[in-house]
This record gives C-alpha cells, structure tokens and sequence, in this order.
C-alpha cells in the first residue's frame, strides 16, 4: 500500500511542468519583431477568438526567473527599479498605457514606447524577450501561482497602493 | 650500471620537463609559500595519525590472535571475573591511552592554528592586489590601482609575478563559489556580499589550473580558470599589453567582423575597449586572443572553437547565461576573424 502511495506521488511529481527548464532555446527569430500585438481590432474575416501571438515561456517557472535575472543584467530595473518604477513607470500596477497583454510587453520591448523606452529589437534574443514578459507579467500575478515565486528576490510592494497613487485616489 | 644512467636520465628528463610545462592540478605538487606551508601540514597529518592507525590495528589484531591462558580462564569462570591486578593494569593502559589521544588532537589543534596563521592575510606591502569575482560559471579579475585608468580586468586567465605575494580579494555575484588552486593556496570561498583574502606566491614560473570548489550549479565543473607565473618583466610587459584598448581593424573582413559584433546581442554582456561595447555581465573581450582557453577553461581557444561556441553554446556548457544568438550564416566568419585579432 505504502510503496503505491509512494509511486503515485513520483507520478505526482514527474507529472509537475512548473520547474522544466528549456536550456536549449531555439535561437531564430521565430516571428517578425514588432508584429506581435494587434493595433486595430477590425479583422477582415470576423475577429480571432484566440490571440495571435501568445507566449511561449507561459506558466515556466525557468522562464520566470531567468527573466528575473536578465531584468537586472539589460538595466530594466535602472528605469523600473524592481516593479515600483522611478524613472520610468511602475510595472506592479493594474492598468497599463499600452497594454498588459504579453503580446503587447513584448511589442513594447521590441519597439520602444514615447519619453524614454528604448528599442530593444534586434538586441535582445527574442526567447530572453518571452522570459522578460513572463517575469513582467509574474509581477502581477498573471502567471500561474505554481511557477510564481511566492516573493520577489527585492523589495515588497502592495501593488494595490500603486495603482491607487497613480490614480490620485487618497486610501 | 648501464640501466641505472638510462634510469636516472628519464628522472632528470621528467624533472626538467616537469619544469617548463604545465604543472599537473595536485595538491602534493606545491609551488608556492602558502601550498608549501598545507603540504607540510598535509604530510604531518598523514604520517602521525597513519602511525596511530596502523598501531591500533596491529594491537587489536594482537588482542583478537591473543590466547588466554588457562590460569586466567580458570579464574574467570570460578570468579565470573578477571583477576583484580590485571583489571587494574588494564584500566591504567586505558586511561593513559585517553590522555595521549588528548593531548595528540589539541597539539594537532595547535599545529593547524599556526599554519593558518602564517599564511592568512597579513597585509603585506609588496603585495599584488586583485579583485577576484566568482559567477555563473567564469571568474572576473581585476588588477587594483589607484589610477583607474591602469586597472586591468580580464577573465578566466590570470596572469601573475613570480616571487611577489598576489591578494586574491574576492567576493560573488550570484552563488557561493570557491578560489581554489591547488599547486599554489588552499580553498578560499567567495560569498555574495561578502570579501574574503587569500595569498598566493608562485616561486618559479608556470602555468596552473584552478577550479571551483564550491557547487555552484549546473556547470560547476566547467568554471576552470589557469594562472600563468612568469618573471616579474614578463609580467609587466603582458600588464601593459592589456591596458591598450583594441585597435580599429583595418582589413574589410574584421571591419566587418566588429561591426556583426556591435549589431548583435553580443554588445549587451561584453566588453571590448576602444569600442561602444561596454557591457558588464560577461567576460570582458578586449584581449580575448591573448587568452588560452574560452568558456572558463572549456575548450582551447581557436578559431574553430570560438566558432562553435557561439553558434551553440548550450550544447557546449549547458544552462550558461551566453545567449544563443541568431547569426546569419556570412557573419560568423568575419566575426571569429575579428575576435581572433584581439591580441
């Protein structure tokens, strides 16, 4: 009985996709830079229900943390400290100015935003983008629980406070 | 006669060969002050607590051989027993046997103090002082100065004055690693946030392997590095080397070469002086040819291996922080080209 009860949990466990780690990414280009997220929401041929471009790393908790890694080695947090913002905006927050879908993290990385984003396109891997929008969006909590670090390797915000002072709303 | 002059010529021939290569990574070949002082400690240990050994297997081997004498026996099993004066001598041999084994460890204890002692950082002036970073999975080192404009850095390889104290000041950026050449120091663990010192002293000129001691991840095992003794001329002639910044190409194919560099992702993590490449996280490259290895000691540094590395280097160390960069296929090339000019 007991030995069961213990190969079901190794099933259990093998079974377990958050901690796969992909060492091997392919290196081409898999889809055209900057044509990631939709500008226009009429389709010819009635609306996709399904986004055009998802992300690849979703859900991967390697992912997660290696974008975590390269969020500090491409000076993201030298703008975005860890999530708070500074000079630039903050990335714990529950609106975004142009928009917090990963197709559109990964549009803003490639292409660069007004006042002060730069273009990353052509210097960034396009896997290591996939991994900085997995660790971006793993700020919100809009990665699974399981392959989200249940704290940050920096400071502890209370991402509810920031979206409140952004609105000007006093608490 | 004859085999004996054969016999002693091979011993000379591997003495003097011995002394112009490579010395193999062995503790027990120590060629410095600090290895020399643990290889005494070393053979000090082994042959005092060998001995004790071996006399304690002899006398419990006598004890289980030892036949008890009938007399004994007989006063045994009438008194259920031992005779009073035996047990008395016994219990003497026994407590005497304690006292020694104490005093044995505490003047081994003492022993090992004073060798740490003489070889811990000290503060000595002559000495060499070099800022040691320990990452995933490649070493940083940086030759002090007070003008920061003679600070050298390089990586993997370092280059050391025969006869001169070096401080290896060093800390970590990421995991717990360990500084550790063993011809020429003991282990030093660097550990993030925090600076540990450790000197070394090559006494004649050579070439030395080091290696992590620490697990440190996935490619623990490939995060060597080699330091090259050499006179003190030598070495100040191979510092000044590395203070030149890379000189511009002057060839269309290595022009072409820096140019694939400077376009690519490469820019982001690597140095190369006299370039816009000022990256930080990865090996600095301005001198990458006059280096001997690439990857930590991985692979020897030529062409065909530098090609091989960056078209794939997950296949060559996997889990490594080098991006697989998407090259196309006329680039690589000119690339190595230029790479490789980087004396």
């Amino acid at each position: 009985m007991r030995i069961i009860a213990v190969a079901a949990g190794c099933l259990a466990l093998a079974s377990c996709q958050t901690g796969k780690e992909n060492l091997r990414p392919a290196p081409a280009r898999l889809a055209v830079y900057s044509d990631a997220a939709r500008e226009s929401q009429i389709q010819p041929g009635g609306a996709l229900t399904e986004p055009n471009v998802t992300n690849p790393d979703y859900g991967s908790a390697f992912a997660i943390s290696e974008g975590q890694r390269l969020f500090d080695w491409y000076n993201c947090s030298g703008c975005h400290a860890h999530g708070g913002g500074g000079i630039g905006p903050p990335l714990i927050k529950t609106q975004w100015i142009y928009g917090g879908e990963p197709a559109n993290i990964f549009d803003t990385i490639v292409k660069g935003r007004p006042n002060g984003m730069p273009s990353w396109g052509g210097r960034i891997p396009q896997y290591q983008i996939w991994e900085l929008v997995a660790f971006v969006r793993s700020l919100n909590h809009e990665e699974p629980t399981a392959s989200t670090a249940p704290r940050g390797d920096n400071i502890e915000i209370n991402p509810a406070n920031i979206t409140n002072k952004a609105q000007g709303e006093t608490k | 006669m004859k085999r004996r002059a054969i016999a002693s010529f091979f011993i000379a021939a591997a003495i003097t060969l011995n002394g112009c290569m490579s010395t193999r990574q062995s503790a027990l070949d120590a060629t410095g002050i600090e290895a020399r002082s643990i290889l005494h400690l070393w053979w000090f240990f082994l042959i005092l607590l060998g001995t004790i050994f071996a006399i304690v297997m002899i006398l419990t081997l006598g004890a289980l051989l030892r036949r008890q004498p009938a007399s004994e026996r007989q006063f045994v099993e009438q008194h259920h027993t031992p005779p009073q004066e035996r047990e008395r001598k016994l219990s003497r041999m026994v407590s005497g046997a304690g006292v020694i084994t104490g005093l044995i460890l505490f003047a081994l204890i003492v022993i090992s103090v004073i060798t740490g002692k003489s070889i811990a950082p000290s503060g000595a002036s002559n000495a060499l002082l070099v800022t040691v970073h320990g990452n995933q999975w490649w070493w940083y080192f940086s030759y002090d100065n007070d003008d920061a404009s003679k600070i050298v850095v390089t990586a993997n390889e370092l280059h050391i004055p025969v006869g001169r104290p070096v401080l290896i000041r060093g800390t970590s950026l990421d995991v717990i690693h360990s500084f550790w050449v063993p011809n020429l120091m003991g282990k030093r663990d660097l550990i993030p946030s925090r600076i540990t010192e450790e000197y070394l002293t090559a006494d004649r000129p050579g070439r030395f392997r080091g290696q992590c001691a620490e697990f440190c991840g996935l490619e623990h095992a490939k995060m060597a590095l080699w330091i090259i003794a050499e006179p003190p001329d030598q070495f100040q002639a191979w510092m000044n080397q590395q203070l030149q910044p890379s000189v511009a190409p002057d060839d269309p194919d290595k022009q072409r070469g820096l140019q694939v560099f400077l376009n690519h992702e490469c820019i982001f993590c690597h140095n190369i002086n006299g370039t816009p490449a000022h990256g930080q996280v990865a090996p600095d490259l301005t001198h990458l040819a006059s280096r001997s290895t690439i990857a930590a000691g991985t692979l020897p540094n030529t062409k065909g291996n530098l090609a091989g590395w960056i078209a794939d280097p997950q296949r060559i160390k996997p889990g490594n922080y080098m991006a697989t960069v998407p090259l196309e296929s006329g680039d690589m090339q000119p690339l190595v080209d230029y790479l490789e000019s980087l004396k």
